[in-house]
């Protein structure tokens, strides 16, 4: 056990290496929810209360981005590279190896999130985190859950070029719908009740909770419900279909 | 396991993909340290064969044991002992060679030295390159590295030397033969005539997913009963070609022919079949019936 620990650990410190190695990529990866929050800071400069909601949005929409859509992109290109076949040939256990994989992406949503925070500390006069415990719960819950989803989503992708669109086709009605944008609460009851079936959602509730109404976790536990159940359906699904390499050809 | 029993052990293997029949009953053993080739045009079954051996598919029927092991059950055990070069694989583009061989080099309980195998797969001056840097030849030379490092028994390389040019090939070859002189069973697939004659010290030629031939490559030529006769007619000055199984009273009356004419026999000579000719044979598509009569 404590052996594949090690792996998962040197797995992961490999995923780091390898990810600033793409330094552009990473800028980029990082600028993105900035920009975000400079573009709808410009728009709703001002208004505290449309403050108030973006920033825990943006965070969510962050955490989204680097679970959900980087692993559903990096193992459909992985697994169409061959990589992912290459790896399955060695001793490497295949947990060790997701793990690892797992904890990159963990990574990458912890220095995002802290980049927004700092960022509505800085310049939207949202205070620092009212509900620590609060945060990493929801840290945890969301990045496990999306991740998961992203994982069980590369085995729907079929091939890397089409990757990005089946993607967005999830990410960009899912921010929309879970409210990065605006208050759930203001859009019509259709979109409202779908929006309360859906993970990023609660994410969303729970991290505006921690930033800035100061809700508990006690008053969000039914999100947390929501957000666990659909961690057991991408853990399920991620986990049984797993493809190891792209399908035979013809 | 005693040290007489085969390394790889292959019995009535088969395996089907929907209705198309990839394996239709294969059997063959691999000696501990030798080097074995399944020999055949692509399509043949050679991949699948090799792949149900290194645990990436299923088999519908048969038996196969890998070093004792049944390669289905994908134990860590067996995975430690055997190196896979595939036929086509990616690598983390954002790695050194170096990088690469040191983290592979944790999977395994007895690793090789990284310099050795650095040295061994030839890369020593591309070792701090990233692989996305690498050319073809190069990228196979770090396969070979990666599958080598952990310092194990079996090694299976699927068409190793596929798309090279003659030297990146005769590179590969040497790695082989260092691998044969390490005392380590290899298992390869090649459609190449020459590699299998230079590099395996027994071949099994493989056609729509059975055995068709196998034995050293050398006796698996003089295994056809026939000799070739060619020699240049007296009468016509044309390269005249017989086939027989028994060249002797061809031969005497030939020369006593030449004798009588008091002249010399021109370009005569005695071959017998060539791997590639029974390999040519063996392979060649069934001949189709005429589509217009």
């Amino acid at each position: 056990m404590s052996e594949s620990l090690t792996l998962a650990w040197h797995q992961f410190r490999l995923e780091r290496r390898m990810f600033w190695r793409n330094p552009s990529a990473a800028f980029f990866n990082f600028l993105l929810p900035l920009l975000f929050l400079a573009l709808f800071g410009a728009i709703f400069s001002g208004n505290q209360d449309d403050l108030d909601v973006i920033v825990p949005g943006i965070a969510g929409m962050s955490i989204m981005a680097t679970t959900f859509n980087a692993l559903g992109m990096n193992l459909t290109f992985l697994r169409e590279q061959g990589v992912l076949k290459r790896m399955r040939g060695t001793p490497l256990p295949e947990g060790s190896y997701l793990l690892g994989v797992f904890g990159n992406a963990v990574a990458n949503a912890t220095i995002q999130l802290a980049i927004v925070v700092v960022a509505g500390k800085v310049f939207f006069n949202i205070d620092w985190p009212k509900d620590w415990l609060e945060l990493v719960v929801y840290l945890a819950a969301g990045v496990t859950c999306l991740a998961a989803l992203g994982v069980a989503w590369s085995h729907v992708i079929p091939n890397f070029d089409a990757a990005p669109a089946y993607t967005n086709i999830v990410f960009l009605p899912v921010i929309f719908i879970s409210g990065v944008f605006y208050d759930v609460g203001n859009a019509p009851q259709f979109l409202r009740d779908i929006a309360q079936a859906l993970p990023l959602t609660h994410i969303i509730d729970g991290l505006s909770g921690a930033l800035v109404s100061g809700r508990g976790l006690a008053d969000n536990a039914s999100g947390l419900i929501v957000v666990a159940l659909w961690a057991v359906v991408g853990i399920f699904f991620a986990v049984r279909g797993f493809r190891w390499e792209s399908r035979r050809e013809g | 396991m005693s040290a007489a029993a085969p390394a790889i052990l292959v019995r009535d293997l088969r395996k089907a993909y929907g209705s198309f029949e990839a394996v239709r009953g294969i059997d063959f053993e691999v000696a501990a340290g030798e080097v074995f080739g399944l020999l055949g045009p692509n399509g043949a079954g050679k991949t699948s064969t090799v792949e149900i051996l290194e645990g990436y598919r299923s088999r519908d029927s048969g038996i196969v044991s890998v070093l004792g092991h049944d390669p289905e059950q994908r134990s860590r055990d067996l995975r430690r002992r055997i190196g896979i070069v595939l036929q086509s694989t990616g690598m983390y583009r954002h790695l050194t060679v170096r990088e690469a061989l040191e983290h592979w080099a944790r999977f395994y309980p007895h690793p090789r030295d990284v310099d050795e195998v650095v040295e061994l797969a030839g890369l020593g001056e591309k070792q701090d390159a990233l692989t996305r840097t690498l050319s073809g030849g190069q990228m196979r030379r770090l396969d070979f590295g990666l599958a080598l490092i952990g310092d194990p028994e079996l090694i299976f390389l699927d068409e190793p030397t596929t798309g090279f040019d003659p030297a990146a090939r005769r590179a590969a070859w040497d790695v082989v033969r260092s691998l044969q002189d390490l005392g380590k069973t290899v298992l390869l697939t090649t459609h190449y005539l020459d590699e299998a004659q230079a590099l395996c010290d027994r071949v099994a030629i493989v056609k729509q997913g059975r055995i068709v031939a196998e034995g050293p490559p050398a006796e698996l030529g003089a295994s056809s009963s026939r000799y070739r006769v060619t020699w240049r007619s007296a009468d016509t000055d044309e390269l005249e070609t017989r086939e027989t199984e028994d060249p002797t009273a061809l031969l005497h009356q030939l020369t006593s022919a030449a004798l009588a004419r008091g002249e010399a026999l021109r370009d005569l000579s005695v071959t017998r079949p060539s791997l590639e000719d029974v390999y040519l044979e063996l392979t060649a598509a069934p001949e189709e019936a005429p589509a217009h009569v």
